[in-house]
């Protein structure tokens, strides 16, 4: 801390130690830390050392307020929980009380040592220690001031699953544009593909479908199809976007989505992703029927015209001309000042279970296949048959957590299996009368009237399996065994090993990031957590925000979850968006990264590494530049800079230092214990 | 100041191998200047003059003093504490000095192992097994040579340094230049850096001043200059796996090693600022290894033949992690 004229001035810094009840003083000697503070670390300026039961509440943040002002303090030090729990409520007290809030400091006694230890007489040392390097390291502090950024009013919502429909339905509701941008045909998502939801039993489409169409007609959403985000630049606020929209190859000003030209259509096509392989579409196609928008695409790997150079029946059928066989791929730019990414789930692939037998045992599904099979729309009409397509099943299996909580695969649970299996155990029993088991771990039936939809499927009298399937044997293999299927599983509450026949085995497989998850996380500078799936800022306080400021994630994006759930994080982003767009500009942080320039020797070391793409090369002069508002001050470029051109405020050489020779000087002479 | 009014000159040579001394006659009739401008009191490779001369000096007689070497024995550090006494400027000149450079590399090893190296290979006839003794008794009485130390030092971790001056040695345009500051600074005509700053480098590094091409980085695989097949002249050795340390490296020496086609090996030292050199280039290369892969990463590292002798080869003794007071004692 130096002053104008350049001499070292004393600075006057307090002190304060929390008890967080008896979460931190049940461990550690808060009194003796904080009579140590006064004592010993007064010639490090500690003018001030006090504790309190609970620092946060307004009573501590005010004792801190009103020693600055009548201390005429001009750094605190607050020993207490986790930076991340409080520093913004202490740094908002220090600005109230007229202290350049950056010169507030927290370090961690509770996560970091309460929480950690037991022997009270070492933890109190460390408290010492981790307080003596805060006190040192805030010495070398200079006040901040924080980046003001303003905020452009339109969004993205990249993804028209059921979570960015609301979204884009509720931001767009309070007159504000939005870019609805969705890489299939039509909007809509998974829940397009199902027949009934749980727990409820309403019919998907009859809830899905006007959302659809809403978001298809809001003066306020522009909809981009058959379109994928390809570049994203700028930061909060001010982002640019380009989108490549895919050639349809039809005229969307001039089709009237007739349907004409794919009942002319003569190449048919297996439809692998919305009829999940069970049924059939053509070259020309809109996914379902109801569709938004109503315009079909053509599918330039199938379709004739494009394999053979003649067809085109389409064409001569389009009763107004639209179809357009020499249409490009177009890319379009605009500005943004918020990101939704609501990008959703891809189903786990349940080949990857070989005992299960699916692909190789015909009557084996997914549960995605036995939606598509249950929904009146779909491939079979809505009977439940067997591969054959007219047998219908006596017994049914329905196998739970199939590549969930199994560390072969995936940890987690996906937290909609157990319902949306007791939903197919319902289905099956309402429409065959079939015998039906679940073979579960665990029922997780904990949502707002799940457990009586359970109750509901015990009565109907489908029979309950505890115990994880082994195998599924072909029945034909067993000496004297049919054409049926035998599930073979350990009943753990009988406690014996069981054979049990069947005609028909449903897995309901678990749900997993999208394959591409960890692309479109760099290129929208977000992270994912080791499982996959989008990273929040906060697990419990900030779930639909994410560590890079204006990018929001909303829905099963961010993990596993069922549509109520879904649709809340759906409005929750749709809430935080609008907030930032009504406070028109938005305060950031000032913990950013610089590049000296005279330093940097255009090494380009760092070129690649920021997460959230903040940093630029100049060919020109052969420098580097970090831009400011994209910074998170993560650090990771600040640590591979060779030449030490990178410095990060808050995070000089000179401040990790003195904090590492503050904690140094204590741990290395400990009070004889 | 001397009876003929010119300030005094010094130069020392401790633990170095001599280019440093080499490198300050290597700048051509610029050494006229400091004949013309110095009085040379004690210059070990260039005048005559003995250890008693200097002690019989008043403290801070001599103006300016370059100390080249590290301090090896107790007979380096002893002469770094009396120029330290004598000069009102001491600058650690060249690598050694500075930060302990290859004599610096032995701080790896213990003493007896050095001198096992040094008495009893092959070449060596030392059947006895002999070994350098501080004192020996003989008949006419104590015979005494100056203490191995147990680790080798940094003119700074002996003595209070001024300035300092890195390079292996430094570039005699360097030292010419710094030669003209100081000319200028007696003239009255400028004032003197800060204390503690180097002199003779440019504000960056090696990459600064050398013409490869360089894109933005990923190391698939490290291989030795040797082991290349044919370097391309144009574009960077790093890109080309040869682990050139020249991101890490002060410059000023015009990059000299790139151009010629041999990878910077960081005679320079840390650029200003950064602590540890070796740490520095490290966590560059480390950070863009491109894989994420534990397996294939090892495999890449696996490449690196010898990674103290290549990411410390100028800096072990002056590294934060062997800098340790403990390690002083040869722990
Ligand atoms: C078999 C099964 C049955 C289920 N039944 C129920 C039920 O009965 N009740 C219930 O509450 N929940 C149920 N669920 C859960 C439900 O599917 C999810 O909660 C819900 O669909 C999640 O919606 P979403 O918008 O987050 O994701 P999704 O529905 O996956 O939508 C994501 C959208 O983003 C698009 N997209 C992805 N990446 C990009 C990109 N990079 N660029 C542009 N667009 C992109 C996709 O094409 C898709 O349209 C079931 C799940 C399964 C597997
Ligand atoms: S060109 Fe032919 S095959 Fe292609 S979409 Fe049109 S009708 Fe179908
Ligand atoms: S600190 Fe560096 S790597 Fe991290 S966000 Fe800032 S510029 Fe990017
Ligand atoms: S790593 Fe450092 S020296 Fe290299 S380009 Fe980046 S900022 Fe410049
Ligand atoms: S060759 Fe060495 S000095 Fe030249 S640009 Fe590459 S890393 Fe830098």
């Amino acid at each position: 801390m130096t002053s104008a004229n350049g001499k070292r001035q004393i600075p006057r810094i307090g002190v304060y130690v929390c008890h967080c009840g008896s979460n931190i003083a049940g461990t550690v000697d808060v009194e003796e830390v904080a009579k140590w503070a006064k004592e010993r670390l007064g010639e490090q300026g500690v003018v001030v050392a006090k504790e309190y039961k609970f620092m946060c509440s307004s009573l501590g943040q005010e004792l801190i307020a009103e020693d600055i002002r009548k201390e005429r303090l001009d750094r605190v030090v607050v020993a207490a929980c986790s930076p991340h729990l409080h520093e913004k409520t202490f740094r908002g007290a220090a600005a109230r009380a007229g202290l350049n809030p950056y010169l507030c400091e927290m370090t961690s006694i509770r996560e970091q040592v309460s929480w950690v230890h037991t022997d009270k007489i070492l933890a109190t040392e460390k408290a010492k220690a981790l307080i003596s390097g805060t006190v040192a390291r805030v010495r070398e502090h200079s006040p901040l001031e924080s980046i003001t950024v303003p905020i452009n009013e339109t969004t993205l919502v990249v993804g028209g699953g059921i979570a960015g429909i609301q979204a884009a339905l509720e931001i767009a509701n309070t007159g504000h544009p939005v870019y609805l941008v969705e890489r299939e045909p039509s909007i809509g998502g998974h829940m397009a593909q199902f027949d009934k939801t749980f727990p409820t039993l309403d019919c998907a489409a009859c809830i899905l479908t006007p959302r659809m169409s809403e978001a298809g007609s809001h003066p306020g959403i522009h909809l981009l199809t058959w379109s994928e985000v390809e570049q994203v630049e700028g930061y909060v606020g001010n982002f640019t976007v380009s989108v490549r929209k895919k050639a349809r190859y039809v005229n969307t000003e001039l089709c009237t989505g007739c349907g004409i030209c794919w009942q002319k259509c003569p190449k048919n096509v297996l439809d692998d992703k919305f009829e999940v392989g069970l049924g059939y579409r053509k070259a020309i196609y809109t996914p379902f029927e109801q569709a938004v928008p109503r315009f079909p695409v053509i599918d330039r790997e199938t379709c004739t015209y494009f394999e053979k150079g003649t067809c085109k029946a389409c064409e001569k059928f389009c009763p107004t001309g639209a179809i357009a066989l020499e249409q490009q791929d177009e890319l379009v730019s605009f500005q943004v000042g918020n990101i939704v990414l609501a990008t959703g789930y891809d189903l786990f692939d349940a080949r990857r279970v070989p005992q299960y037998g699916y692909g190789r045992l015909p009557n084996v599904f997914t549960s995605l296949e036995f939606e598509r099979m249950c929904n009146a729309a779909g491939p079979t009409n809505g009977d439940i048959v067997l591969r054959d397509g007219k047998t219908v099943p006596k017994t049914v299996g329905i196998i739970h957590c199939v590549g969930s909580r199994d560390r072969n695969y995936n940890n987690y649970c996906s937290a909609i299996c157990c319902m949306q299996s007791l939903k197919f155990a319902h289905l099956v029993k309402e429409r065959t009368g079939a015998e039906v088991y679940n073979f579960y771990i665990d029922l997780r039936t904990t949502a707002k009237d799940y457990d009586e939809f359970y109750q509901r499927v015990l009565e109907e009298g489908t029979l309950f399996v505890r115990g994880r399937v082994a195998e599924i044997i072909d029945g034909a293999q067993l000496p004297g065994g049919d054409e049926r299927m035998v599930i073979q599983v350990e009943d753990t509450l009988a406690g014996c090993q069981r054979h049990i026949p069947v005609d028909m085995v449903v897995l309901s497989a678990a749900l997993e990031p999208r394959a591409d998850a960890g692309e479109v996380a760099k290129q929208f500078g977000i992270s994912c957590s080791s499982n996959g799936w989008f990273t929040e800022r906060h697990p419990k306080l900030d779930p639909v925000a994410t560590m890079t400021e204006g990018i929001f994630i909303a829905g099963c994006a961010t993990g596993p979850r069922d549509i109520p759930n879904t649709v809340a994080q759906g409005s929750a982003t749709a809430a935080r968006v609008v907030s930032y767009i009504a406070q028109a500009e938005l305060a950031l942080e000032p913990i950013r990264a610089s590049v000296a320039e005279a330093t940097c020797s255009g090494c380009r070391i760092c070129n690649g590494l920021c997460p959230f793409n903040a940093i630029v090369f100049h060919e020109d002069r052969m420098v580097t530049e970090i831009m400011t508002a994209l910074c998170q001050g993560c650090g990771t470029c600040v640590a591979a800079c060779p030449a030490g051109a990178i410095t990060c405020t808050g995070f000089s050489n000179d401040q990790v230092i003195a904090q590492i020779e503050g904690m140094m000087a204590v741990a290395f002479q400990p009070e004889p214990v | 100041m001397s009876e003929n009014g010119k300030p005094k000159f010094a130069m020392y040579w401790a633990a170095s191998c001599g280019g440093c001394d080499i490198a300050v006659l290597n700048i051509h009739e610029k050494i006229l200047d400091v004949d013309a401008n110095f009085e040379v009191v004690f210059w070990p490779v260039a005048v005559d003059a003995k250890y008693k001369d200097v002690e019989a000096m008043a403290d801070g007689e001599i103006l300016l003093t370059l100390f080249n070497g590290g301090m090896r024995n107790e007979e380096n550090a002893h002469m770094a504490r009396l120029l330290r006494r004598k000069s009102q400027i001491l600058i650690a000149f060249g690598s050694c000095a500075n930060e302990g450079c290859i004599p610096g590399l032995a701080n790896l090893s213990p003493v007896e192992e050095i001198f096992e190296t040094a008495y009893a290979t092959v070449s060596t006839e030392n059947a006895a097994g002999i070994r350098p003794q501080p004192e020996t008794q003989v008949a006419e009485g104590v015979l005494s040579i100056p203490a191995f130390s147990p680790v080798l030092r940094t003119l700074n971790q002996v003595v209070d340094v001024d300035y300092y001056i890195p390079g292996c040695p430094p570039e005699s345009h360097q030292i010419a230049a710094v030669i003209d500051v100081v000319l200028a600074v007696l003239a009255g005509k400028a004032q003197l850096p800060p204390k503690g700053s180097m002199l003779g480098v440019g504000q960056s590094t090696v990459c600064d001043e050398c013409t490869r091409v360089r894109n933005v980085r990923k190391i698939t695989g490290f291989r030795r200059i040797q082991d290349l097949e044919c370097i391309d002249p144009q574009v960077c050795l790093l890109e080309q796996g040869v682990l050139c340390t020249g991101p890490a490296t002060a410059s000023g020496c015009t990059a000299l090693c790139p151009k010629a086609g041999a990878p910077c090996a960081g005679c320079y030292g840390p650029a200003q600022g950064v602590l540890d050199f070796g740490a520095r280039m490290m966590s560059a290369v480390a950070s863009v290894i491109d894989s994420n892969d534990a397996e294939e990463i090892d495999r890449i590292l696996d490449g690196l033949v010898d990674p103290a002798g290549s990411f410390y080869r100028f800096n072990l003794a002056h590294s934060v992690l062997r800098t340790g007071r403990a390690s002083w004692n040869g722990n």
